[in-house]
């Protein structure tokens, strides 16, 4: 068992947590934030994704002996307040969810996903890799492939996000 | 019955627990935390038919925090049950790898987990048979199929139609083992206290969990209480309480405390459900214009040793096409596998993709358009029952796909369209889907502030009920959807069906409206409001037993374009759209997003889903979400899916039909015709690989 200080959605969490420990189960079961999902805790399905330093991560592959002096943001931490986060609001218009479960990780994804087009980087679709990325559709389809939706919400999600990063 | 339309009936509602779902606040079943919690780690088995010997226990009771370890030596005792599936660590029989043998608890997730790995089991093992064979020597005729039909039907006299028959189609396709996977796992937080057993449970049906564990657990239903206030997904494999939730029960009975335990994904493939593979041969003779003479739909089909689970796979047939002279069957054999359950529209949906690839076989040996030919075949009454349709509206739904989709200037040759190094091609099928409804109750309430509470134990495994029942009971309740409350989603709420079949929207709303009407019935006779708040409940058993016979169907057609790699064989539907005749919408937005998931579900079954059976082990070789796949983000492209009004007076008051399943049924028919279309290759055994598709 090892004491850490974790940083998560702008909060200061002292935990002891097992060496062997995940990011998500830490979440899930010590800290009480359960918006992250456990969907096949190996990585495969994207329910667990959070943002460390703001990069997606899946929380499932995330030992947190690992996340010393990291900031965490998970779903919980999206909103400004009462304010839902952009994605999170075009998410709810255009129905871009149906059970939920995948949602938090599909949310935290999108927000990664967004600051790396406009950080300019390419994905396997993206035609001219030195160009500045144009997130259409094929581009956030592609983008978004690490998050599984079973109740198969994608031309929903994909419309949502292509909303927001216009 | 009459139904009439109301101000939110019909209206784009957002999900009423919208906001919660998507800021995390949404608790599911794993994410209740009672006091003195321990975790629980289910052990399965690895052999496919013998006896557990003994169990070694004392390197993992020496590990810190472990708590327990449960197997049929010192499990509590449970009363016998119907489903030998829930007799769970009570013999030492194995019956199929994957079954549960034992569970670890433990003051922690990963303590458990290492006790379960770190278990030493001596099993008596028996030689296994895990498979499917259209010549099993096994194959026998069960006494009836899922959800109550008949095992066989025959008309006329099948044999000498299509020996008559100038035009014949004779052909046997093959769908595989499909798993659910929902994307939230099976889970259970137990809790015994005493009052009984509370239950935060992952399932589609709380009263029905409810029941099934008072009688396991000898106790007055009353004791037992279930809360699924957030179920990700189910498609059928919560629909009834499995291994799973006993072992939970279990568990925390066993150590006096509270225990969770969430079924690992890769568990999910033997503990869970899954949809039987089936062989089917369907044999379609027509004249030559292409009116059917004769229908045939034999399906071979697979379940457990220990539990008859025999899907109703050529159901559908029954009630698509007119013909004088049809035969339906079901086979089943006995294997030492997993006991398969419901999928998301079981039978429908892999007796549809036999179905509706011959009827796409049957218009080229005609040379009529597929379109044609099934307008051409349209019943003027259930062809099987000869009662009365309540509302049929297939031809107006592939009138409509076609026109939508430009199939009028189609060409039908195959392997005609290259683009670049890429063949297009199109295909149409049928969907269709029964219209169930069930008994329910509800209680509706008008509270002191002027709010109403709504409460019934439905459940949202993502289909919306929240939300719909929240409109369906402002019309009846002549108000606003803000100033209604739907409770959901526990068992101490009035009883009411399972979110499955399709159903719930019809069973559920009919109670509420019947309880809503109640109430309002109350308040005009009451005058002024009591302090108390008044209130109505309703039972719809009499009502739904006294409904007028009809044969009662949704109806849909689906077109498909696809893109075959010349090169690589490698299939991708580019276009699909589904129109569909459910009955009244309750609400566009849900609806679209019920259908659109159906049938991408539908394009998953068609490319990719395929569970590989390991003869050597007995064991699904493919365990987890890399190597199981369903369709990812990029795989969906250009999908659609629209409806035709539809107004049914004999179906419930909201005029409903079930909309949960129909999307999944023809997809993947409309995907192989497209292929054959594309390719001139007839794909007639699911998934279609890009190895089928080189030559």
């Amino acid at each position: 068992m090892t004491d850490m200080l974790l940083s998560i959605n702008g909060d200061e969490y002292p935990v002891v947590v097992d060496t062997r420990e995940t990011l998500l189960d830490t979440l899930r079961e010590r800290l009480d934030l359960t918006g992250a999902k456990k969907g096949c805790d190996h990585g495969q399905c994207g329910a667990c994704t959070v943002l460390v330093d703001g990069r997606r991560v899946k929380s499932c592959l995330t030992l947190t002996v690992t996340l010393d002096d990291r900031e965490i943001t998970t779903v919980e931490g999206l909103a400004d307040g009462d304010r839902p986060h952009p994605l999170q609001a075009a998410f709810i218009a255009h129905d871009a969810f149906q059970c939920g479960y995948c949602t938090p990780g599909q949310l935290c994804s999108a927000v990664g996903m967004l600051a790396e087009a406009a950080a300019g980087w390419p994905s396997v679709v993206t035609e001219d890799v030195c160009a500045e990325p144009v997130l259409d559709e094929e581009e956030i389809r592609e983008r978004m492939s690490g998050n599984l939706c079973r109740c198969g919400a994608y031309v929903n999600i994909v419309a949502a996000i292509g909303e927001v990063a216009r | 019955m009459t139904t009439t339309a109301r101000p939110y009936v019909g209206t784009a509602l957002d999900r009423v627990e919208g906001m919660e779902k998507v800021t995390g606040r949404a608790r599911y079943a794993y994410e209740h935390s009672p006091d003195e919690l321990a975790y629980a780690v289910p052990v399965q088995a690895s052999i496919a038919r013998g006896e557990v010997r003994a169990i070694d226990v004392q390197a993992a009771l020496t590990i810190p925090g472990v708590i327990a370890i449960i197997w049929h030596r010192n499990a509590p005792r449970l009363a016998p049950a119907d489903n030998a599936e829930l007799s769970v660590l009570q013999s030492a029989r194995v019956a199929y790898r994957g079954q549960y043998i034992a569970v670890a608890v433990a003051e922690t997730l990963q303590a458990a987990g290492e006790a379960a790995r770190s278990l030493s089991v001596d099993y008596a093992g028996e030689p296994h048979d895990t498979e499917l064979r259209a010549d099993h020597p096994g194959l026998y005729r069960p006494e009836k199929v899922n959800a109550g039909y008949p095992t066989d039907s025959e008309h006329g006299d099948p044999d000498a139609a299509m020996e008559a028959a100038p035009i014949r189609v004779d052909a046997t396709y093959s769908t595989p083992a499909e798993h659910n996977n929902p994307m939230e796992p099976h889970a259970t937080v137990a809790r015994w206290d005493a009052d009984g057993l509370t239950l935060y449970d992952s399932t589609q049906g709380a009263s029905a969990v409810r029941a099934t564990l008072a009688a396991l657990f000898t106790m007055p239903p009353a004791n037992v209480r279930v809360i699924a206030s957030h179920v990700g997904g189910g498609f059928g494999s919560k629909g009834q309480p499995l291994a799973p939730v006993v072992l939970a029960a279990l568990a925390a009975k066993h150590v006096t405390r509270p225990v969770k335990l969430a079924v690992p994904r890769q568990q999910m493939f033997a503990v869970t459900g899954y949809r039987t593979p089936t062989i089917q041969r369907v044999r379609l003779g027509a004249d030559v214009d292409g009116r059917l003479t004769a229908i045939v739909h034999e399906a071979i089909e697979q379940c457990s040793t220990i539990r008859e689970f025999a899907e109703q796979t050529t159901t559908p047939t029954r009630i698509m096409y007119a013909a004088p002279n049809r035969r339906t069957t079901h086979r089943v054999v006995k294997l030492d596998v997993p006991t398969p359950s419901w999928m998301r529209a079981p039978g429908e949906a892999p007796g549809m993709f036999a179905l509706e690839s011959a009827m796409d076989e049957l218009a080229i040996a005609c040379g009529i358009d597929p379109v044609e030919l099934r307008v051409r075949n349209e019943p003027d009454a259930d062809p099987e029952s000869g009662e009365p349709f309540s509302s049929r509206n297939l031809v107006a739904c592939l009138r409509e796909g076609a026109r939508r989709f430009g199939w009028a200037d189609r060409d039908p040759t195959p392997g005609a369209r290259l683009v670049g190094r890429t063949l297009i091609g199109t295909g149409v099928a049928a969907s269709t889907y029964p219209a169930y409804r069930s008994p329910s109750q509800a209680s509706a309430r008008l509270e002191p502030d002027g709010r109403y509470t709504v409460r019934i134990a439905a459940t949202d495994i993502g289909t919306g009920a929240r939300t719909v029942l929240t409109q369906i009971a402002a019309d009846a309740l002549r108000t606003s959807p803000d100033r209604v409350t739907v409770e959901i989603g526990d068992s101490a709420l009035p009883p009411a069906t399972l979110a499955g079949g399709s159903m719930g929207t019809a069973s559920w709303g009919t109670a509420v409206v019947r309880a809503c009407e109640a109430l309002r019935e109350q308040v005009s006779r009451s005058g002024d409001l009591p302090s108390a708040g008044l209130e109505a409940a309703a039972d719809t058993k009499e009502e739904i037993g006294a409904q007028e016979r009809f044969s009662r169907h949704a109806f849909g057609a689906q077109f498909a374009e696809v893109g075959v790699d010349v090169d690589t064989g490698e299939a991708r539907v580019l276009r699909l759209l589904g129109v569909f005749a459910a009955g009244r919408i309750v609400n566009p937005k849900t609806a679209r997003s019920q259908f659109i998931g159906g049938m991408t579900m539908g394009l998953s079954t068609a490319l990719f889903e395929e569970s590989l059976m390991d003869r050597e082990f007995g064991d699904y070789l493919n365990r987890d979400l890399a190597q199981y796949h369903v369709a990812a983000c990029a795989d969906v492209r250009d999908i659609e899916a629209v409806w035709i009004e539809e107004d049914d007076p004999h179906l419930n008051p909201m005029g409903t039909k079930g909309i949960g399943e129909i999307g999944i049924v023809g997809t993947a028919a409309a995907i192989a015709n497209a292929v054959h279309h594309a390719t001139g290759i007839r794909i007639r055994d699911l998934p279609i690989r890009l190895d089928k598709l080189l030559r």
